[in-house]
């Protein structure tokens, strides 16, 4: 199986990788000591000068970068480059409350387009193949990748962006689309559609890459029978880059992460100790190849474990397993990042006592979300129609928060269930993270 | 001349009234009307009580979320079309009826209604004009008694 987009860097040796790794580190410390005042004065208060930075042992001597640092640094503070040199600006899904940028210069944009043009190779993808790319188009990073690596393999674009399933199948089928990139929600959704109206004879589809979202192998399978296709993860992060920061090959087994541009550990999330490759953990990311926006050591709160087995594909990169859970309450629904906190902002907003439990379930592949609140003298009223518009303003300040609708059911005092006096906040129905 | 009504949010679920009448019998407090009004998942409860205050306190110390409504309670005539009479003369004056419901009393062998209204005030002078008897919330205990 030796489909490769570029071949001699998917298949160094590790003395190579290492040696890139070594030399990206370096420089990108003395960068980012010399433009980031920002990371300079964590790097400070660590003690630490890019003197002491003289390989990769010494990774771990850096501090670690969060979502936090991000938003605390918004919208410049981590930029390692002057705007004049950035050409794109991405950000984080859906949320308004907690938003983060990030920047590309020209190159940072080719480095991430190459990211996803290796993926679509590893899925079969040619230059001869249609790439349907239903993700979504905007800030957020799907569209924009899948659409980029697909240019750069030349192969033929079909920008769809999300929603108007008639439209998407009607080009699906008139224009012959081999590649289907999309969340693996939306692909279920999309599958069940062309079943339903009898076409999936005239279905060319041979592959699909489907990130954005947790998914299990069970829905892969479901996927891969119903469209009759291949059925690739994806994985990445809009700080890092965007989706290709790790891709599967044939194998099926694991995501390689692109790692002559990306170090990654994994670490105790408690502790921050890094743990041996093999151990399960928390993924860190060093994007030490990029020029506007380089994190060093930027914690994404995935629990994963990394295999270097050899895979039979031939790649060399390091193999992450999909996320087994978070390490953080950060929750995924619909493909879009969803914290707890921002339905507390949204009650307290409104002059209401934050109690609330929210409830995500996944129905025929498609993710809903319901919240809980418990109603409060505020928020009542002898008029029914009063608690209904109170209701739905919070239906309404719910939707421009999360950037997803969600149900909104209100219910008596102290129903929330508590577990040792503090209620429980999420209660994730979806299994995500057992297949 | 008004009542004083409790307004209770009580959920749409298997149990939630049986649990609040519950609540009500273990503190010995009489509901002397009652009317449930819902939408899917929760409901408003309305009650009349003897003792409002009491009943409130006791309410809130057992989480429930209430509120005290004003609603004016009249007496109604036995005889057919009084209350059209009543309703239509509340209508010509542009008030408007929120909601409504009846009970009785065996003491003094009447009907009554409990009516709530947007414009409490025109509406007591439309109903006074009629000669339509109000009840205070004083008079309750006459009505219901022990
Ligand atoms: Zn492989």
């Amino acid at each position: 199986m030796g489909n490769y987009f570029s071949p001699e860097r998917e298949t160094a040796s590790l003395e190579q990788i290492r040696a890139w790794q070594t030399e990206g580190l370096i420089k990108a410390v003395n960068k980012v000591w010399n433009n980031v005042p920002y990371y300079r004065r964590k790097m400070e208060m660590a003690g630490v000068t890019p003197d002491d930075i003289k390989g990769l042992n010494d990774l771990k001597k850096l501090p670690f970068l969060t979502k936090d640092d991000l938003r605390e640094a918004y919208p410049y503070g981590l930029m390692a480059e002057p705007l004049e040199k950035c050409v794109r600006i991405q950000s984080t899904s859906g949320t308004t409350g907690r938003r983060v940028v990030a920047f590309y210069t020209q190159n940072d944009v080719d480095l991430w387009e190459e990211c996803c043009a290796r993926a679509l190779v590893a899925a079969g993808a040619t230059k001869d193949d249609v790439v349907h790319v239903a993700y979504g188009y905007g800030l957020f990073t799907g569209g924009a990748g899948l659409h980029g690596g697909s240019h750069r393999l030349g192969s033929m674009t079909l920008p769809m962006s999300s929603g108007n399933t008639d439209r998407q199948i009607q080009f699906m089928t008139d224009l012959g689309s081999t590649i289907l990139c999309c969340t693996p929600s939306y692909a279920a959704y999309l599958a069940e559609s062309i079943h339903e109206r009898g076409l999936i004879d005239k279905i060319r589809l041979k592959a699909g890459i489907f990130g954005a979202e947790a998914w299990t192998e069970e829905m892969r399978h479901d996927i891969e029978q119903a469209l009759h296709i291949k059925a690739y993860d994806i994985y990445g992060l809009t700080e890092i880059s965007g989706p290709g920061v790790a891709f599967e090959c044939q194998a099926q087994a694991g995501m390689h992460i692109n790692e002559d541009y990306f170090i990654v550990e994994v670490i105790d999330p408690k502790t921050g100790e890094v743990l041996p490759e093999g151990a399960k953990g928390e993924l860190v990311f060093t994007s030490f190849s990029k020029e506007a926006f380089p994190l060093l050591r930027y914690r994404t709160k995935d629990i994963c474990i990394l295999s270097r087995e050899k895979c039979s594909c031939g790649r060399t990169f390091v193999r992450m397993s999909k996320p087994l859970g978070r390490s953080d309450d950060m929750l995924i629904i619909k493909g879009v990042n969803v914290f707890p906190s921002q339905i507390e902002t949204v009650l307290l907003n409104n002059g209401y006592a934050a109690n609330y439990q929210i409830i995500v379930d996944r129905q025929k592949h498609s993710d809903s979300i319901e919240v809980l609140v418990e109603m409060t003298p505020e928020m009542f009223s002898d008029e029914m129609s009063e608690i209904k518009a109170r209701e739905k303003k919070l239906v309404g300040d719910l939707k421009s928060m999360l950037g997803i609708y969600a149900v909104v059911r209100l219910v008596e005092p102290k129903s929330i269930v508590r577990s040792e006096g503090k209620a429980v906040r999420v209660i994730d129905k979806r299994n995500l993270y057992k297949g | 001349m008004t009542t004083k009504q409790i307004s209770v949010f009580l959920e749409n679920k298997p149990g939630s009234l049986a649990a609040f009448c519950k609540v009500l019998e273990k503190h010995n407090i009489d509901m002397r009307a009652m009317c449930l009004a819902d939408a899917m998942d929760f409901g408003i409860l309305r009650i009349i009580v003897d003792d409002t205050f009491t009943t409130m306190t006791t309410l809130k110390d057992e989480g429930y979320v209430c509120q005290i409504t004003k609603v004016l309670t009249i007496e109604i005539e036995d005889k057919p079309g009084a209350l059209v009479g009543l309703l239509t003369a509340l209508g010509d004056e542009n008030v408007n009826l929120e909601y409504s419901y009846a009970f009785l009393s065996r003491k003094a062998d009447k009907a009554y209604m409990i009516l709530k209204l947007d414009n409490m005030a025109k509406a007591k002078e439309v109903l006074l004009k009629l000669g339509t008897r109000i009840v205070c919330q004083d008079e309750m205990e006459q009505i219901f008694g022990d």
